[in-house]
């Protein structure tokens, strides 16, 4: 990790590379610059959200290096060199993947806010658990508050996605 | 919410982040996951002039167990890593039940054993099994090591006996003889909540006689505590439905829960004896499981 020299004394900065969804993307920041803010500001990608900013809420969730955290309790200069999936390299060209197709199928979405975080949550507790129960999907989300569905069809969706089943409208 | 401006540093090794430590004169914190330091860090609690990052100490996130000698934890092995831990699962189960029972799935990926220790948080939920089981610590600088058991460790909220320019490196839990161990936590959702009570227990028993047992109580004084009267009350004896009851009471009447946001002082009481029972008797069925094996 490189360390811009400021000949003005000024904060330190640093020269970080994150790969994000795929891509190596390369941003200078400083050290109290936070992983949720490089996403949505520099990355232009909003889809990780900011809802309590202190880890109890979930919807900054992202996958670094596959594995669920609070972005917004993650320093830039942390995650320096490391993978990092956001809600939007979910879908594969253009295909929606198996858990954001089940979540429009069983209307897990209402305002939406929860959402991308709930979908990763998913798609890591899938990728270690293919066969979740509905307790072990409870668990799953249970970093990640929705204050619209009552969680239903979330938990839902993310059995049916395991299920691989197809959807059959108004089922 | 913004995090105030700090210098970073990342050590390469323990000497160094001690070295760095000490240069800093008790301005700067150790970095370890973070979920801790950076909350308190955003809601202004403090503001220290740099961090120190451990993200490069990587022989701190193992865990090896020796047959005889016990397991050596390294203190940045994260929540989530001790629930998945064989070793932990093997032999000293009660430790990854009690991680597992932390915060969230994504904040047990980032905070580290170590972290919580050091935090000396009064509910933290790992320093009570962890003193049950006689856990030990090992603080580093570059002016030594020393090893403290961890029950001498905290002294009261948010403080302990670590140095400025120390570094938690390892928790060791001896190889010793327990027929049951448990930790049980009283929040108020299942998931993502502080214990308002916290009961460790770990004991040695046959079928219902204890002969040794250990009784660690979370959140409900300034630093987590052993329940000595209740110990004393049980040691020896034949447990019964009724010695169970004034158990509960003994260690209710030991500690000095605050009344807060979560309960107040007479429903934390309460509580207590409740999970000191709760926790007695689901040792207790790990012992008949154990003979019956």
């Amino acid at each position: 990790m490189e360390q811009v020299r400021d000949r003005n004394g000024g904060p330190q900065r640093f020269v970080i590379e994150l790969i994000v969804n795929g891509d190596p993307r390369t941003v200078v920041v400083k050290p109290n610059t936070l992983l949720v803010n490089v996403l949505r500001d520099r990355l232009n990608l909003t889809g990780t959200k900011k809802g309590c900013e202190l880890g109890d809420c979930g919807s900054c969730t992202v996958l670094l290096d596959g594995e669920p955290v609070d972005a917004c309790l993650v320093l830039a200069v942390e995650a320096d060199g490391h993978e990092i999936l956001t809600v939007e390299g979910v879908a594969q060209n253009s295909q929606l993947d198996a858990v954001q197709q089940a979540f429009i199928d069983k209307a897990a979405t209402q305002c939406g806010f929860c959402t991308p975080g709930m979908i990763l949550s998913a798609k890591a507790l899938l990728s270690r658990n293919p066969h979740p129960t509905e307790q072990e999907v409870r668990e799953a989300l249970s970093g990640n508050l929705c204050r619209c569905t009552g969680y239903t069809n979330i938990v839902r969706a993310v059995l049916a996605a395991a299920e691989g089943q197809p959807e059959v409208r108004g089922a | 919410m913004y995090l105030p401006d700090f210098d970073y540093y990342v050590p390469a090794d323990v000497r160094e982040a001690s070295a760095m430590l000490a240069r800093l004169n008790g301005d700067a914190s150790v970095l370890a996951g973070g979920t801790d330091l950076l909350p308190y860090m955003k809601n202004e609690v403090m503001a220290p002039r740099a961090l120190v990052s451990l993200k490069e100490l990587n022989e701190l996130r193992e865990i090896t167990y020796k047959p005889g000698t016990g397991v050596a934890i390294g203190a940045r092995v994260t929540h989530n890593g001790l629930v998945r831990s064989p070793e932990l699962r093997q032999r000293y189960l009660s430790i990854s039940e009690t991680a597992h029972a932390m915060a969230s799935y994504q904040i047990r990926n980032r905070g580290t054993i170590g972290g919580n220790i050091v935090s000396a948080v009064p509910s933290a939920d790992l320093p009570p099994i962890l003193i049950a089981l006689k856990a030990s610590v090992t603080l580093e600088s570059s002016r030594g090591t020393r090893t403290i058991s961890l029950e001498n460790f905290f002294t009261g909220p948010r403080r302990s006996v670590i140095a400025r320019d120390e570094i938690l490196t390892q928790i060791t839990i001896p190889d010793e003889a327990t027929t049951g161990s448990v930790y049980m936590k009283f929040g108020l959702r299942r998931s993502g909540a502080l214990a308002v009570v916290g009961a460790a227990v770990s004991l040695v028993a046959t079928g219902t006689r204890v002969e040794q047992v250990r009784i660690v109580l979370g959140a409900v004084a300034p630093t987590p505590m052993r329940a000595l009267e209740a110990e004393r009350l049980l040691t020896g004896a034949s447990v019964t439905e009724a010695l169970l009851r004034e158990a509960g009471m003994v260690a209710a009447n030991e500690c000095s829960p605050i009344s807060d946001i979560r309960g107040s002082q007479e429903y934390r009481r309460e509580m207590v004896a409740v999970f000191t029972r709760r926790a007695i008797r689901k040792a207790l069925e790990q012992t008949a499981v154990v003979k019956n094996a």
